[in-house]
């Protein structure tokens, strides 16, 4: 038990550290590398709780795809650092009240159980005991039967803003040259060749 | 205090004692598969390759390795010099990390955990960071090309090396590396009456699958025809031209380990791992680990063999390659061994 607090407080701390040094740093390449580190961070604390799936997924979706984003688009934007910085009093507030509501609701949620006991067991399904059913295999058993239809919406949700994205930037320019591969592909002797007799001093 | 020293000190030293093992083993073999690499390149171009260092250049690796290390380390002046430091160690520490899960024999493995498969992935997912922050740390022109050339060939093949992965997880039934090589004891060999050979492996009722895994392995870990990422033509030698001395050594490393896992990784997909390729006594007699090693350097000669004799793609072919023929084609089959599963298996 000594050993996962130690790796609980490990990871809590970095996790909150890095969390501030992302709203904090004064280069945003700097801000998105603290983010992953925070990302990384919660891996660890989702793999102390046994959540090895979440875990993982977690490494695989937002640090291997999402923070690859963000760490592109940062990059090569030209940022003027100072003029960015310069609303950050006026926004505090703002932001602070939205922490607090977070913070709020985060509380409800998870302390609800402990101001009484039976919610727990009314807003959600019966959890198996970790050792005679897999992570993964438990969070398949109610993700694709109970929940099955949220599933499907989500992913129709995700699809429609991957059409949407991609309608807003696709533009097609006819006036380019494009390498179309089936023609090419398809092409034979037969309709590629042609074979002409020159005459000699004649050309074609 | 022995409570202590029995659940704590004792534990933590022979897991240090047993990654110092592998890492030791690991390197060795990355040195000789660089070798391995020059000499069967040298070979398919009618040259002789490295045969200066010790019988035959065997030792040609250890000069190297020895005359990097010794390079004087120059960090260019515009450079962000923590993060240009950072982005080698970034990208060797990773590709070495990886091999934590990965089996080498029935119960050799250092950590047996049930999510291994997507522990590798996240892992080899992660590793398009060493060559993103070290191109932007140059802050050079040619490194920066190739760190996002880099960035968006690296995110394209994950897609469908995932799919891949999918297609075996559902045959096999578990995330567990040892239990995906375990499931390939039998296979579509022993439903024809066979007994156990390497028709069981899943490299034959997978077989688009594993052409896919093995196109998109090479272009994950930025081997020849898909290095666009260092196409010396173009880009000089991308994300690493302001490197040299050892963080130039540490990049090639993780660059020569992360496709050492990426040999681990089909063989253990689709080539049964450790298992003899058939279950006759004197083969199973042979360890498991010298099976694996030579599934694996068979794997790793087919990666030499590409480098050597495949011109290399232009960047807008590979985005096609990636998008527009492995995306649909292992989208389709996630779909088909699906409903194959679920009516010939389970019904």
């Amino acid at each position: 038990m000594g050993l996962q607090a130690l790796f609980f407080y490990l990871f809590s701390f970095v996790a909150v550290a890095s969390a501030f040094m992302v709203i904090s740093a004064r280069n945003p390449v700097y801000s998105v590398l603290f983010l992953i580190l925070t990302f990384f961070n919660s891996a660890g604390l989702f793999l102390l709780t046994g959540a090895e799936f979440l875990a993982m997924i977690l490494l695989v979706v937002y640090i291997g795809a999402v923070a690859v984003l963000f760490l592109f688009v940062v990059m090569m934007l030209d940022i003027d650092f100072t003029e960015l910085r310069s609303g950050v009093l006026e926004y505090a507030p703002v932001g602070a009240l939205i922490g607090l509501v977070l913070a709020a609701e985060l509380i409800i949620v998870v302390g609800g159980s402990s101001f009484s006991p039976e919610i727990a067991k009314t807003i959600s399904m019966p959890i198996p005991a970790i050792a005679d059913r897999t992570n993964t295999a438990a969070l398949g058993d109610v993700l694709y039967t109970h929940y099955v239809y949220f599933f499907q919406i989500a992913g129709l949700v995700l699809l429609v803003a991957m059409i949407g994205a991609i309608v807003l930037t696709l533009r097609h320019r006819d006036n380019i040259k494009r390498q179309d591969i089936p023609t090419q592909v398809a092409r034979t002797p037969k309709t590629a060749v042609e074979v002409v007799k020159v005459k000699s001093g004649q050309g074609l | 205090m022995d409570a202590f020293i029995s659940t704590y000190v004792w534990p933590t030293a022979i897991m240090i004692g047993q990654s110092l093992l592998l890492l030791v083993a690991l390197l060795i073999f990355i040195a000789y598969i660089l070798l391995a690499d020059r000499k069967i390149w040298a070979a398919v171009q009618m040259r002789r390759g490295p045969n200066v260092v010790g019988p035959w250049g065997l030792f040609q690796s250890f000069a190297d390795l020895l005359k990097f290390v010794f390079k004087e380390p120059v960090i260019p002046a515009g450079s962000n010099k923590i993060l240009f430091l950072l982005a080698p160690l970034v990208s060797v520490t990773l590709a070495l990390a990886a091999w934590a899960v990965i089996p080498l024999n029935a119960n050799w493995v250092m950590a047996n955990i049930n999510v291994g498969i997507l522990y590798v992935f996240a892992i080899s997912s992660l590793e398009v960071y060493g060559v993103i922050i070290g191109g932007w740390a140059s802050n050079s022109k040619y490194p920066f090309l190739s760190a996002l050339r880099s960035a968006a060939q690296m995110v394209s093949y994950e897609v469908s090396i995932g799919f891949v992965i999918v297609t075996v997880l559902l045959c096999a039934g578990s995330l567990n590396l040892t239990d995906i090589v375990d499931s390939q004891r039998d296979g579509l060999g022993t439903m024809m009456g066979l007994p156990g050979s390497f028709l069981d492996w899943y490299w034959l009722p997978l077989f688009p699958m594993f052409i896919i895994f093995f196109i998109s392995a090479l272009a994950e870990t930025n081997r020849p025809p898909f290095d666009l990422v260092e196409a010396e033509s173009e880009l000089v030698a991308g994300f690493m031209v302001e490197y040299g001395s050892t963080p130039y050594m540490m990049f090639m490393l993780g660059e020569y380990a992360a496709i050492c896992l990426m040999c681990a990784l089909t063989t253990i997909l689709f080539l049964g791992g450790w298992l003899p390729p058939v279950d006759v006594w004197f083969l199973n007699w042979v360890p498991g680990i010298i099976w694996f090693i030579l599934k694996a350097s068979m794997v790793f000669f087919m990666f030499a063999m590409v480098k050597a004799f495949v011109p290399r793609y232009r960047y807008d072919q590979l985005m096609r390659l990636g998008w527009k023929v492995f995306l649909p084609l292992s989208l389709a089959m996630v779909f088909i061994v699906a409903v194959t599963l679920k009516l010939v298996v389970w019904a």
